[in-house]
């Protein structure tokens, strides 16, 4: 067995008992650490597979944001996971149903397809020499530059959107002011009386 | 090379950049105080694009390795879509502002809604066409909701985003079997994939994507969001609706299907074809139990969008003409009944129940005539504008060795008449009951008088619809050849 071959196995088995584990272990934090154990897994296969880029992609956003997004919400909010687990156990045929068909699918992959006869071309349309992420900087940012300034413009929209539709003024909330505070005089704001015992104000 | 590509998107690159820049403008100073200037300045933005894009180069010119068409296709359907639009927010400016809903975002989000349209008629790609579509449809799902506080424009927003989420599973579905199938996203590439020959996987795809864009030009089957969002959306967002966006997703269809699948024509005809008659007969009679004439105007806008698709269903250059003149006469006629909707009021609140139009006659004349110009003209009434469009899309049709589907159209057409002639009934016949009072707006008016004087005599012999038909002509022939 080679090197790259253990590293695989290695790699794959983690993947695999990492999701396995996140599935069926009982504590919900300890769910969440088996996931990002599972992403860090699979980062090294994507590794092996010549993928730097991805794996790194996947290492930044899956193990260092969403994970930890998990986490904190598995932390911060009090759910009942027990009473969710019940619920899921109605739902067991259909997610059987879907795995099923996502193995038949797999299948159909590896088995007979059908291309109309100009794909082959499409598909080998040459490849550089460059670098992964070199690459893939060429393709988004020279290539699709259009695509990739659309998708930003996509984005503004739904934050002004997020916004118009939420936003509201409250005029009954008191605000800061630091302007006015700093330029508040003492011997305005303030004056003393002289209270005369047995009168009051 | 990039720059010549950014020289041909100039125009969305410059609607896209005011948008933005106006936006920061805005926030950073008065914010909603300056909102109605802000729609005055878009409108003239839009016009002064369309004027540019109008009488600019007269070229094919290809960007961003195809997937920017700058043809004249794009051109008659970008030159309409900005006219309408600039129409549309001239009209609501003053609506919006009475009832508290001009904010200053709502101008600037019709802007980019109108750069994803642009995006979207001049999409070489799959890709770029969804990107663009994409832009537009979130524009508008927030525009659509923009009444927070009222429980009906909040389910119209709802709604429609997420029957529009729907309808964009379903056109990313179609077009990823595409895509599978042919091996590219570029339109000029799967003509060339399925010039010998396609496989039953490419047909699926088509069906799918054709599905997701009849979703948004809301062809029956797919038209069941356009009632009720109609509907809840304040009306002017309303008469936008009416008007841009389905230009934009009629001209997208036609370049979908004939740029990327001009080659098996006979595959998608019928279904267009279908999507035709089933729009046309179910726009005619679900709109002759409506009251409320916004949801009226939606049964309309899916009645009209059957006849522009038949149009297209023709699978010739006539027939795009004829769907480009089709859409242009439609939009024209819309914004005029849409600025008459907008004047409709009683003691300050608007009123969309057709019954209070009863013997409207009396108190507005000169109104009165442009509401039966309008509803004449929408139902297709010789020599009024709307019978133009009609007489072109039934001769496509019949061309294209349809004749079926164009016996079908007059059917349907005579059974629509009914309820346009109804409102005309109203206006001059009806009870006389508590009806419409306060005055309309200058801006209303003058659109309304301005729309309903091109729609009566655009038959008079000297104007000849306004040489429209010789500009669609040239239009469609840079879409098929």
């Amino acid at each position: 067995m080679t090197v790259a071959a253990f590293t695989f196995y290695l790699f794959a088995i983690t993947t695999v008992a990492g999701g396995l584990m996140t599935v069926i272990s009982r504590n919900p934090v300890h769910s969440v650490l088996w996931l990002i154990l599972s992403f860090l897994s699979s980062a090294g296969l994507f590794v092996l597979l010549g993928a730097e880029f991805v794996a790194m992609l996947l290492i930044i956003v899956y193990v260092g944001a969403v994970a930890v997004l998990f986490l904190f919400v598995v932390m911060m909010l009090d759910v009942d996971f027990a009473e969710l687990k019940a619920e899921m156990a109605k739902y067991i045929p259909l997610a059987l149903l879907i795995g099923v068909i996502i193995l038949m699918q797999l299948g159909m992959a590896f088995g007979a397809w059908d291309y109309a006869d100009a794909v082959a071309a499409n598909i080998d349309a040459p490849k550089g020499t460059e670098q992964n992420t070199a690459a893939l900087g060429l393709l988004i940012y020279d290539k699709y530059i259009m695509l990739f300034q659309l998708a930003g413009l996509i984005l503004l929209v739904a934050m002004i959107g997020a916004i118009v539709l939420t936003l509201r003024h409250r005029v009954d909330i008191k605000r800061q002011n630091v302007m006015q505070q700093m330029h508040r005089d003492p011997a305005k704001s303030m004056k003393n009386i002289d209270v005369k015992p047995g009168q009051g104000l | 090379m990039i720059s010549a590509d950014i020289q041909t998107m100039m125009p969305e690159i410059i609607l896209a950049l005011f948008a933005m820049g106006a936006l920061l403008a805005a926030v950073y100073t008065t914010k909603d105080a300056m909102a109605p200037l802000l729609t005055w300045v878009t409108s003239g933005v839009f016009v002064l694009l369309a004027l540019w894009i109008g009488t600019g180069t007269s070229q094919t010119v290809t960007a961003f390795d195809g997937m920017f068409n700058n043809d004249g296709f794009a051109r008659f359907a970008k030159v309409v879509i900005l006219l309408s639009a600039a129409a549309v927010l001239l009209m609501s400016q003053e609506y919006m502002q009475r009832r508290g809903l001009l904010k200053f975002e709502y101008p600037l989000l019709v802007a980019l809604s109108v750069v994803g349209m642009m995006v979207m008629v001049s999409a070489g790609d799959l890709m770029a066409l969804y990107m663009g579509l994409e832009l537009q449809s979130l524009a508008l799902y927030v525009v659509a909701s923009l009444r927070r506080d009222s429980v009906k424009s909040t389910e119209a927003g709802l709604k429609y985003f997420v029957l529009g989420a729907l309808s964009s599973g379903l056109l990313l579905y179609g077009a990823s079997l595409v895509y599978g199938f042919s091996g590219t996203t570029l339109f000029s590439g799967i003509i060339l994939a399925t010039a010998d020959g396609y496989s039953i996987g490419l047909l699926i795809g088509v069906v799918f994507l054709i599905s997701g864009l009849a979703f948004k030009v809301s062809a029956a089957p797919f038209h069941m969001w356009t009632p009720d969002v109609y509907e809840g959306s304040p009306t002017p967002v309303t008469a936008f609706f009416a008007t841009a966006p389905k230009i934009a997703a009629m001209a997208m269809f036609a370049r979908v299907v004939h740029d990327a699948f001009g080659g098996i024509v006979g595959e998608w005809q019928q279904i267009v074809a279908f999507l035709s008659v089933l729009s046309m007969f179910l726009g005619a009679i679900a709109a002759i139990g409506q009251r409320d004439i916004k949801r009226l105007m939606a049964y309309s806008s899916i009645a009209h969008m059957g006849f522009a698709l038949m149009g297209l269903a023709a699978g010739t250059a006539f027939g795009v003409q004829a769907m480009l003149i089709y859409m242009a006469i439609y939009v024209t006629m819309n914004v005029g009944t849409f600025a008459f909707i907008l004047s409709m009021e009683r003691d300050g609140r608007p009123v969309t129940d057709i019954n209070a139009l009863k013997m409207y006659s009396k108190k507005q004349p000169l109104m009165a005539l442009v509401v039966l110009v309008m509803m004449f003209s929408l139902a297709g009434v010789p020599p009024l504008l709307g019978f133009f469009g009609k007489f072109y899309v039934l001769r496509a049709a019949y061309d294209a060795g349809l004749g079926w589907l164009a016996v079908a159209g007059v059917i349907a057409s005579v059974i629509g008449a009914f309820y346009y002639i109804r409102i005309v009934y109203f206006v001059y016949f009806g009870e006389e009951n508590d009806g419409l009072d306060g005055k309309m707006s200058p801006v209303l008016w003058i659109t309304a008088v301005v729309t309903a004087t091109i729609v009566g005599l655009a038959w008079v012999p000297g104007i000849n619809l306004f040489g429209i038909e010789v500009v669609a002509q040239a239009a469609a022939a840079t879409l098929v050849n």
